[in-house]
């Protein structure tokens, strides 16, 4: 295996559909056990990347690696190495969860003597026990999302690649799901794609940000935000006389905008300053505010949600 | 070889577990009694006519005026009815999404070509296995020529699995299963009849349409006749359009 502990590596993929560009020039790695997200607005060619790595469509150019194997040449061993659940979770309605099961389990190949104990085993893990029996056609969104994740899993792949697992759930669906997703990491590595935000920094070790079919950046959650934090953000509180504090602040060097976000009965105003270049302007602000007599009631500095780093990462190059 | 079974019985269950077979054997038996009925009481009036005039008895033929016009008519309402049975084979998985999650799993293309050509070749042997109450039928008054019985219902077998793999072929062309069922209608029909321009072309061309014509190869099955080629010719008409098939499923994958 190239690359010792990495079970996928992806190298300059690049995917076009005729002169369209699916994804371009794509580079990355996901070490064993972690659990990484694409993150990336709709048709910004995150499930293009997933069915290149599931074997469903060969990349245009460069080279994709899954669990050792290359996913051109040596497709057939990728396939049964990896778990994938699709967008949209196609499943046969006509079937039921334990018949539809049953049948996955013969295509991934899994020895007949154990099949039973796994499908039932995979059948707790993921909660559609209760409803074996069932029609798939007949069960909620999030049942047959379960359904999904447990076909993916049967074969006990050693990656599992998830898109969009939480689209479309109600919100304690959407909690459920997610949990099971974490339980299922450990040994395992998981790819999910997702565009809500939030849901890649509870999840996920590390974020990719695709747009336009280009790798935006890779990193963690945390380093993500640290790391694109370039203006901080304070939120102040302040008594006095509006202008008059919208004049003092403005005239600061440092700061880059000033917005009023709310102002109360008591002359009492909230207002969201800006600095440049990621400088921490706490003090400057206050000494300015208090030589003008104003009083200062709060100050705070606001974490950038990942939702505003993203919009701000990809909208960056139209700003500059 | 597991995984062909595999994809063979879900595509059973799918045809079993729905209405679909149930109806296909229905209408097809039923048309088969509407004919034989017919067949067999225009028979049975010539037979009549044939005792007061004992010269013209010599002429009559239980498998030429019963079971050989039969067998023409089953071939034709079997035309009508494979396309329906296999337009949806691969159109809806690739509608649906479902291809999606097959085709990644650890199996072959051919796996699912093979699966879902066998499933459908079992539905219409069962069919066509229904309609065996009619010749046997003819034992309660008559002693039927058993042979052209087993070559005319192998014909018909053949034939269908020829239909079936022209539908699977279309079907793997358009995720739209009406256009693959008509073309699969329109062509199977064209190379049934092809045949009609033999009077038409020079020898060299016709030599040729009546080797490509599915109906002169079916004449000699119903007359009772079983001549290799014509089952080579069977033979290799399934295995050439199910190639094709697993050509256009792999071309799908490079253009999409």
């Amino acid at each position: 295996m190239v690359g010792g502990t990495h079970v996928i590596q992806v190298r300059n993929l690049t995917k076009y559909y005729g002169s369209h560009v699916g994804i371009e020039d794509i580079s990355f790695e996901a070490k064993k056990g972690e659990i990484l997200g694409f993150l990336g607005p709709n048709g910004a060619g995150k499930t293009t990347a997933m069915r290149i790595l599931t074997c469903y469509l060969p990349p245009t150019s460069g080279e994709a690696r899954v669990a050792g194997f290359d996913v051109l040449s040596q497709s057939l061993e990728v396939r049964k190495h990896i778990g994938y659940l699709p967008e949209n979770v196609p499943l046969y309605h006509d079937l039921t969860v334990r018949g539809y099961l049953e049948f996955v389990a013969r295509l991934k190949r899994m020895p007949r003597s154990n099949q039973t104990a796994r499908i039932r085993q995979v059948m707790e893990e993921c909660g559609v026990y209760d409803v074996r029996d069932r029609t798939i056609g007949k069960l909620s969104k999030g049942y047959r999302q379960r359904v999904g994740l447990s076909q993916a899993l049967l074969n006990d792949p050693d990656v599992l690649i998830l898109d969009e697992p939480t689209i479309g759930l109600d919100p304690r669906q959407i909690i459920e799901i997610r949990n099971l997703i974490r339980s299922l990491s450990g040994e395992r590595t998981i790819v999910l794609s997702t565009h809500i935000l939030p849901e890649a920094s509870l999840l996920c070790q590390r974020v990719i940000i695709i747009n336009n079919g280009k790798l935006v950046t890779a990193d963690t959650p945390e380093n993500l935000k640290n790391r694109l934090q370039r203006s901080m953000v304070i939120d102040i509180t302040v008594r006095g006389d509006l202008e008059t504090v919208r004049e003092v602040l403005g005239s600061l060097a440092d700061v880059k905008s000033v917005t009023l976000l709310e102002s109360s009965a008591a002359n009492t105003h909230t207002m969201r300053v800006e600095s440049h270049d990621n400088r921490d302007i706490r003090e400057t602000l206050s000494r300015a505010v208090a030589d003008r007599g104003i009083g200062l009631l709060g100050l705070s500095s606001i974490d950038l949600s990942l939702e505003e780093i993203f919009v701000r990462l990809v909208t960056r190059e139209e700003l500059e | 070889m597991s995984r062909t079974i595999a994809i063979c019985r879900r595509e059973l269950a799918y045809f079993y577990n729905s209405i679909v077979a149930y109806v296909v054997m229905m209408v097809f038996v039923f048309l088969a009694g509407y004919f034989f009925y017919n067949l067999l009481a225009f028979f049975n009036l010539a037979s009549i006519q044939a005792m007061q005039k004992p010269l013209a008895a010599g002429q009559l033929s239980l498998t030429e005026s019963v079971l050989q016009p039969l067998f023409a008519n089953l071939s034709v309402v079997l035309l009508l009815i494979v396309p329906m049975l296999t337009m949806r084979l691969l159109s809806e998985e690739r509608k649906l999404g479902t291809a999606e999650l097959l085709f990644t799993y650890p199996i072959s293309d051919w796996d699912a070509i093979l699966g879902k050509y066998l499933a459908t070749v079992t539905v219409l042997a069962t069919t066509l296995a229904l309609t065996l109450v009619l010749p046997l039928l003819l034992r309660n008054f008559a002693v039927p020529e058993w042979g052209p019985i087993v070559t005319g219902y192998a014909g018909l077998l053949l034939l269908g699995m020829a239909y079936i793999s022209v539908g699977l072929f279309f079907s793997s062309l358009s995720e739209n299963q009406i256009v693959a069922g008509v073309l699969t209608f329109g062509f199977s029909l064209l190379v049934l009849i092809i045949g009609w321009l033999i009077p038409f072309v020079s020898a060299g061309t016709a030599r040729v349409l009546s080797e490509i014509s599915m109906l002169e190869h079916f004449d000699s099955f119903s007359r009772g006749i079983v001549d290799t080629n014509d089952i080579v010719y069977y033979v290799n008409f399934s295995v050439f359009f199910l190639f094709l098939c697993s050509r256009v499923l792999e071309s799908n994958r490079w253009r999409s």
